[in-house]
This record gives C-alpha cells, structure tokens and sequence, in this order.
C-alpha cells in the first residue's frame, strides 16, 4: 500500500485506522517505504528502525485500540532524543554508535499512545547550527529545492514531513531549530513554552533553552501531537506543573477581534524585501480575518542574538563537558594518558561548530569574563522578557518572519558563523522569553517556502494554534505540493 | 596560640555525607559498602540527556544542621554548577549552592580542654553532591566506583577564628557530636562521611593581614588534622624567620612522617565557571518549612546532659557518656520514658550493654534489645521480682530479644517474695538447727549467713533475700 501523506493528514490516518481501510503495519511500511524512495535525495533520516516499528506496529493492530488519535501512526524523531537500544547521537562523532538505556520521556509517552517511531533524523551536531550541514554523518537537502539547506537545527526532520516521509516529526528548538526549518520547509512547527514538554532524554544544549516540539503540515497535526506531548514530568523539574488544556479546542473558533501586534524590529533591515512582502500579506490576511494589528516596538530585540549566544554556549560548554570518551561513545583509539583520552577524545569527536560553542562558553563563564559576558547577557535577557510582558499586557499575539530570508545555498553560510548566527535574529527572543512560537507557511519566494511566526503568551498554545488554523484554512497553502512528492 | 612570635590563623571546611535514602539528585539509595556501581543510575553515570531533580530530604537534612549551628536560613535556594573534569565526576560539574547557601552566619560554641567555651563562627552551610570514587588497580587500570557519587553533602564553613591545632580537634569533635545529634549522619571518619579540609596561615602577633595560607584537603581524622597544624605552624614558622616566602600551594599530611608534603603550588587560581544550575528549578524556603524542620529537630547532646544531670540525677561524666552517640541517647531517653529508674538504666547502658556492643562490635540500633526491655527488667529488680544475680540471666536473654517478665518466669528466675511460702521453710531451718539459734543468741552473727545459705539452698536460690532476711530474724527472736 502506498501512502501519499499529502493526501491524508493525521485526522484521515487516524480514521483510516478506525475503520480498518488500512492497518497500522500497511501505515507503517508505506512510511518506510516513502522514506526508501526520496531519502536518497533528501537524506533526512539517519537510520530506521523497521523491525522494531513494524513489531510495534503489529500489536498495535491485535490490540485494535485506536482511541487515541496517534495510535498506529509513524513518526520520526530527531537524533538528540533518546531512544532505548537505538542509535542516538546527536549528529555527532563522539556519540557514533551510541544506544541509551532509557528512553526520553516523550518517547515514552508516544509510545504509550500507540505512535510508532521508523527512525531517526538528521540534525546540526548537538543542535548547533541553522542548516543541518554541521551533522558528521551527512547533509539534509531542503524538501523544495535539494540544492538549498533544509534549515536546523532540527533539519532532518523538517525536510522528512514537509517531503510526506513520516506525517509528523519531532524536533527540538534552543534558538529557532523548529520553527527555522519548519519556515524553510514551508510546514508546521511549534516551540512549546518552557516547560511545557518534558526535556528528559533531550541530550542537552542549552537547558534553559532547550524544548522538544512537532513539526507537521497542518495545524490540527500539531496541536494533536502537542497534546500527547504536553505535561509535567516529576523527572524533569523544570518542566511546569500547569493545567494542559485541549490544544485542538479553539481550533475553527474565529479570531474576530484578536489583538495582533507586529514588532516593527522584526521588518528592520537584514530582513529580505521577498520575506518581509510575504509576511506583511499574511498579517493583512489575519486583519482580513477580524483580528486587530497594531505595530509595536520590542526595543531589545537587537541585543538578542548577543545574548543568546552567550548564554547558550556557556551553558552548553558545561552540559557537553561530559563527552570525555571515559564511559559511553567515542573515544581517541591512541589515547594513553587521561588527559590524553580527553584532550584527544574531544578533539577528534567534536566538530568545528560545536568546538566554537564550547570555546565561546567556556570563556564567557571565566573568572575574568564572566561579569561581562553572562551576567551581563543575563541582564539583557530579563529586559527582552520585559518586553514581551509589556506588549502582552495588550496583546494576544505577536507576529512577524519567523527567518529573514528563505532558504539559503547548500555550503554557502557554513564557513561564516557570524551569518549563520543572524539568521536565528527573529526566533531566539522567543527563547530567551520562554514563549511558544509557532511558524507557519505564509507564501513562496521564488519557489521557497516563507515562514510567518506567531507568538503566544506563556502557556498560551491554545491561542497561537488558533489564529494559525485559521490563517490556514484561509489561504489553504499546504495544498501545494514540492516535486518529491511525486515520487511515492 | 602560635609558635613562637606569630598566631597560627586556621579555617576549616567540613564535608559530612547525609545518610537520605536517597541521592541528591537521582532516586539511587545511598549506601556505604556495596559492590562497586551497585547503587547507580542514569542520572548517576551522567548519560546524555539525563536531568537531575532534588531530594528535598536533603534540603530538610542539610537545614537540622545548619538550624542546629544557629545559622539563618535562606529563603531562597538556586543551584550552581561548578565545573572540572575527573573521571569521579561523571556530569563533569558538581551541583552545588555558591551564590546561595543554604545556611549563613552560624556559630559553635566550642569548650576547650582547659574548659573556656570559644565561639568559632560559621560563614556558611550548603548542600552538595559528593563525587564519586577512583582507586588505581596494581593490573594497571584506574576503577570508578560512582555508588557514592550524588550522595548529598552538607559543607560546613568555618570563619578562620580558630588559633591552635587543639582548638581546630577541639571544633571538630564538637562539630561532629552536634552533627551526630541532628541525626543526619553518623559521622563515620573512617568511612568518609566526614573529612575536613583545612586552611592554615601564621602572622606576626599584632598584624592586620593573614598570612599566605596553605590547604591540606580531604583529611578524615581529627588527630590528622592536629598533627598536621602542629606541623604547619612550626615549618611557616621557620620558613619566615629563615626569610622565605610562605607559598600558596595545597599540602598533603603524611601520616608515617607525621608531616605535611607539598602537592602543587597554585600558579593561578581554579577556575570553576559557576554559574546558575539551569536543570533544576530554585527552591523557596517557608518559615513555615524551617519551623516543621525545627520542631523535628532531635535536642542536643548538651542540652540532654543538663537534664540528665539536673533532673535525673545523673553525674556529670555518665551524662557524657550516654550522649556519646545519638542512638545511645535515645535509647536511655526512650528506656526512662518507659518506667526504668534513670539512674540503673544509665548504669545498664554504660555497663553492661557498652561492654557488649565492645565485645560484639555492634551498633546499638543493630542489636534485639529494646528499651522497652531494657526497662521492664529494670522494673522487675526494682520491685523486687527478680534479684540482681537473676538479672544476670535475664539480661542476656534480652540481649536476643527476649520479653524480660515472661523469659523470667519460663525459666524459673523469679524471687519467691510470699512470706506464706518462705515462712515455713524459715520455721523448718530453724527446727532442724537448735545450735545455730544457741550461737546467733551468744552474739555470733556469722550463724546468721549460715541460716541464709541453707534456706538459699532450699529456696534453689529464688527466696528474695531482703524478705528472707526479715522473717528470719523476726523467728530468731521468738525463739
């Protein structure tokens, strides 16, 4: 059987499912079967795990309970999240071959409800980067165009939905890493709030940071998935002890008289015209829908990619301080001293992007720079905080590019960080805030996906899933297909 | 103190292991002398994507000490990460509390052998992980035995207010009763669960600044720790006069030689990046939750060697005795409340019990006896149901958990006390020996023992001698 999932969003799988027109191994092998075609060309997964999912996939079909609307559904999970006696590496050498003994809690959970995962996708190493091009084992093509960059971090498994391999993905999102591939993939792609989806089992780059979101093609998907996501988890303490409501709920509800406030350092220059046009149509879309617009100011917004560069590589510099080659993954084969097994270790099993980042953080927290550097970027991060308090004391939600460009050149910014860096300039306050921040297909430039992004309050998915539904069903873009599509 | 013309300035750093039930920072028990990795997890091993969440037990822990060192609580607790890389360190950082410990300003008042108190103040508590354990194998290999990684520490933070090596023994056996009393730990100094790093420097009498000081980490015995401050004080004190600079360099003391050996000379400081734990949510502390804390907290050996002294009529040194360990103390405590007389059951404990415990080389807590026994014997002998000889026996069966009045009467050990039952036996004795009576009446007493012993004899020993007596001589002077 031959699955289109551009045909069949997780609704029409789920009721596939109900009425016995296709069962969860048919769903599952048509998935494996999607990614044997196009992975050749897009190489957005790592590895599958056919086996274990068709196994999987089988008790799923005697048991026969298909109330939960994930069960039975393939799924592909992004290479830093644990999977037990399954390759997790984070893209990166020092991690080759490397199997858990545990699963990450929202596999956990996934699998309670019957999703089965097929694999694992590529990414940047340890999730730096912005185009997936820093993984050690292979580069991601953009599902649009294979000679542009799928985005990162979480490219692989942006590229794998908006290319209909798996009908959703997860992915994790520290500085953009959903929702930049998401945009440049012209797809779904959801940043929880901070907290609200168990990081245990993430492998960590920057903990304050760091959460775990979908990536599917419409919006119903992924307040679905959100859902089975969502939730305090007592191992994980700073995920949030907050009600998860119905993320589906106000799905369809209009958005007459939404107040929608556009940040004008969000169109400011660095922001290609392409972009900015077909953003600016999509936020009049939204005024054509009943919702308010009023331009706003988010005066820190400059100082955000500083900061968060700070910030997260210190924090990453001491969270990867634990690949030392002494009890898991890679380990220099000519080491003979302890400090050699370090020194060699991590010389030769991390790459350049994730070297710069330990540097960087490594220095910001020295005795010399730290007052300067992270306390100060620290500083800066309160104030961008207090800039979104202030405009949300007004407003329901903020929108603008989630990128400022589209998709670049395969290899064209790999070599020049300071450009990679910038590109994160729109999604990392949503970050430094903790805010959910949601990018969605708003038009095509020049054949390339251009992602709009909107902002929610603090645990107030509920909204953004709203008037993104809403701008969907309007425009009804997910109906264009890219070329790989056709493959299946 | 000091040698010479200089006064010896010493700070210490005391870590004590919290014996919770569990880790700090991962659901692993906590427990001494298991097999190697035995009592690790993920969390432990410090795996990719693993996250810590705090055992607020230890908190609660760490607070009885510092509430117990009259220190204040912070109201607010965040987590620092100091980083360094070894291999006992799996996470590469320690989860610490440096910008916000949980207990500051505290104070000891310490009694010196010449029996002045000296106050050395606190600068700080805070909670912590321990690392965990390498040792280096004669095949060549290094081991890591992480079982005691993640145990919760609670460190403690001198002032440098203390001026002689007796002083720094002084605070630290006091230290260690005071802990030992807050029941958060046994102390045990030759298992590790506490070790004091030491800091000493010497100065001119009268000068304003420290010297350059000198650590020594890690030493788990308090003679250690004197012998190598003795040490110290003298070689600064020689290294100054001979005009050389005092370095500022990490020792180690030696125990064969008795002396102090420098490891390294520090070039330029640790460098450990603090900074804020992002992992784990910071902690608010109630006043509420300090009150809860305080009312469980157990009284101190000193407050219970006053009461036992002053209202149990106790000496001063079996006091001391019986608040030698925690266990010990509530279990006199517990024994009193149960009816013993106060001052049989001290001498129980220190006697007889302390003598098997030596003998056994058990814990108390480890042992079948209960104060519940341990009083109603005590109860027995005073009224009179058992003699002390009796007690002997009964005594040894409570040792193995027996209950005292039923093992008494089973085998035969209780006193015959029932003038009905004894006066007949006296009335026969007395019959069948006309010339002892003769004897007693010519003033010889020794007739007396022998009339004893031979209603003993007829009584198997059980006749309760103090009754036995009384009859007996009412009957001598009838006749």
């Amino acid at each position: 059987m031959t699955f289109n999932f551009f045909d069949h969003d997780l609704a029409a799988l789920h009721q596939g499912l109900k009425d016995g027109q296709f069962t969860a191994q048919e769903l599952v092998q048509g998935s494996l079967d999607n990614i044997a075609k196009t992975n050749d060309q897009l190489q957005s997964f790592l590895n599958t795990n056919p086996d274990l999912a068709l196994e999987q996939a089988k008790a799923v079909d005697e048991d026969g309970n298909f109330a939960h609307p994930l069960a039975g559904i393939p799924l592909g999970l992004k290479d830093n999240i644990a999977t037990k006696g399954l390759p997790t590496t984070a893209a990166s050498k020092i991690l080759e071959g490397f199997k858990p003994v545990y699963d990450a809690t929202v596999v956990d959970k996934l699998r309670d409800q019957g999703a089965i995962s097929v694999g694992k996708t590529n990414m940047d190493e340890f999730a730096m980067g912005g185009s997936t091009e820093s993984s050690h084992y292979q580069k991601t093509t953009n599902a649009w165009d294979s000679s542009k960059v799928p985005g990162g971090s979480s490219g692989g498994s942006g590229a794998a939905v908006a290319a209909g391999q798996v009908p959703f993905a997860l992915g994790s999102d520290t500085g953009g890493s959903i929702r930049q591939p998401a945009a440049f993939n012209g797809i779904v792609g959801m940043k929880p709030t901070y907290g609200r989806v168990s990081r245990f089992g993430l492998f960590a780059m920057a903990s304050s940071l760091d959460q775990i979101g979908p990536f599917t093609r419409k919006v119903q998907d992924n307040a679905t998935v959100l859902n089975a996501l969502a939730g305090f988890d007592p191992k994980d303490s700073t995920s949030a002890e907050v009600e998860v409501p119905d993320f589906t709920a106000n799905l369809g509800k209009d958005i007459k008289g939404l107040k929608v406030a556009v940040p004008k350092e969000y169109f400011s220059e660095g922001i290609e015209d392409g972009v900015a046009k077909t953003v600016r149509a999509g936020i009049e879309q939204l005024k054509a829908l009943g919702a308010t617009v009023d331009e706003v100011s988010l005066p820190h917004t400059k100082y955000g990619v500083a900061a968060y560069y700070i910030l997260m590589s210190s924090e990453a510099s001491s969270n990867l301080q634990r690949y030392d080659g002494i009890r898991y993954g890679f380990r220099a084969p000519d080491a003979k001293t302890l400090e050699e097994v370090y020194v060699k270790t991590r010389s030769e099993g991390f790459g350049d992007e994730v070297k710069r980042r330990i540097m960087l953080g490594t220095f910001s927290l020295s005795a010399g720079a730290y007052d300067a550097f992270f306390k100060k970027a620290a500083q800066i991060r309160t104030l961008m905080i207090q800039d979104f308090n202030q405009v949300f004391e007004n407003y329901d939600l903020i929108v603008g590019p989630t990128t400022p460009t589209v998709a670049y050149g395969l290899g064209t910014e790999i070599d020049d960080p300071k450009a990679m860096y910038l590109g994160d300039v729109l999604t990392i306050p949503v970050n430094l805030a903790g805010l959910p921040g949601l990018s969605i297909n708003a038009g095509f430039v020049d054949g390339l996906p251009v992602g709009m992004q909107l902002i929610g309050k603090a645990f107030d998915e509920a909204t953004v899933y709203q008037a993104a539904y809403a701008f969907e069903q309007a425009t009804r873009l997910f109906e264009k297909k890219p070329a790989i599509a056709d493959e299946y | 103190m000091g040698s010479g013309n200089f006064e010896t300035t010493i700070g210490l750093e005391v870590h004590v292991e919290m014996q919770t039930n569990s880790k700090l920072l991962s659901p692993s028990p906590v427990h001494y002398g298991d097999e190697p990795n035995e009592n690790t997890n993920v969390i432990d091993w410090g795996y990719p994507g693993v996250l810590p969440v705090a055992n607020r037990g230890a908190i609660e822990f760490g607070m009885r000490v510092a509430l117990a060192l009259h220190a204040d609580i912070s109201p607010f607790i965040r987590w620092d990460r100091k980083n360094y890389v070894y291999p006992d360190n799996p996470k590469s950082y320690q989860t610490t509390q440096s910008a916000t410990p949980l207990g500051k300003n505290g104070y000891l008042d310490v009694t010196l052998p010449d029996g002045s108190t000296k106050r050395v103040r606190i600068h700080e508590l805070h909670v912590e992980e321990d690392a965990g354990k390498n040792t280096h194998g004669s095949d060549g290999y290094s081991y890591v035995d992480l079982n005691r990684q993640g145990t919760p520490l609670i460190e403690i933070v001198s002032e440098p207010d203390m001026h002689s090596p007796e002083e720094a023994y002084a605070y630290l056996e006091q230290l260690r009763q005071v802990i030992l009393f807050t029941g958060v730990s046994e102390a045990k100094m030759q298992e590790g669960q506490m070790r004091a790093d030491v800091n000493v420097s010497i100065r001119p009498f009268g000068s304003d600044e420290y010297g350059t000081r000198v650590e020594m980490k890690n030493i788990n015995s308090f003679n250690y720790v004197r012998n190598a401050l003795a040490y110290e004080e003298k070689r600064q004190a020689a290294a100054v006069r001979a005009g050389e600079p005092i370095v500022q360099e990490t020792r180690r003391y030696d125990e064969p030689s008795k002396s102090t050996i420098s490891m390294r000379v520090k070039e330029v400081a640790d460098d450990y990046r603090y900074f804020p734990e992002p992992d784990l949510a910071p902690i608010e502390i109630s006043q509420e939750w300090i009150d809860k804390v305080a009312a469980e907290l157990p009284k101190s050996a000193k407050e219970r060697q006053e009461y036992y002294v002053n209202e149990l009529g106790i000496e001063p040194y079996d006091a001391e005795v019986l608040t030698q360990t925690l266990a010990m103390a509530n279990f006199y405590d517990q024994t009193v409340a149960d009816g013993a007389d106060p001052k049989r059951a001290a001498n129980y404990l220190i006697g007889d019990v302390n003598a098997y415990l030596n003998k056994t080389q058990a814990e108390l807590q480890e042992t079948k006896l209960t104060p519940e026994h341990l009083a109603g014997m005590i109860k027995l002998i005073e009224d009179g149901t058992i003699s002390t000889k009796q007690a002997k026996k009964v005594f040894e069966a409570i040792l193995e958990g027996e209950e005292p009045e039923a093992y008494a009467k089973a085998n035969g050990l209780v006193q015959i006390s029932d003038p009905a039952v004894l006066q007949p036996w006296v009335d026969e004795v007395l019959d069948a020996n006309p010339q002892s009576i003769e004897d007693f009446k010519g003033g010889k007493d020794r007739a007396v023992g022998y009339l004893v012993g031979q209603l003993m004899k007829k009584s198997k020993g059980q006749a309760n001698p103090t009754v036995l007596n009384q009859l007996l001589m009412a009957a001598l002077k009838q006749r």
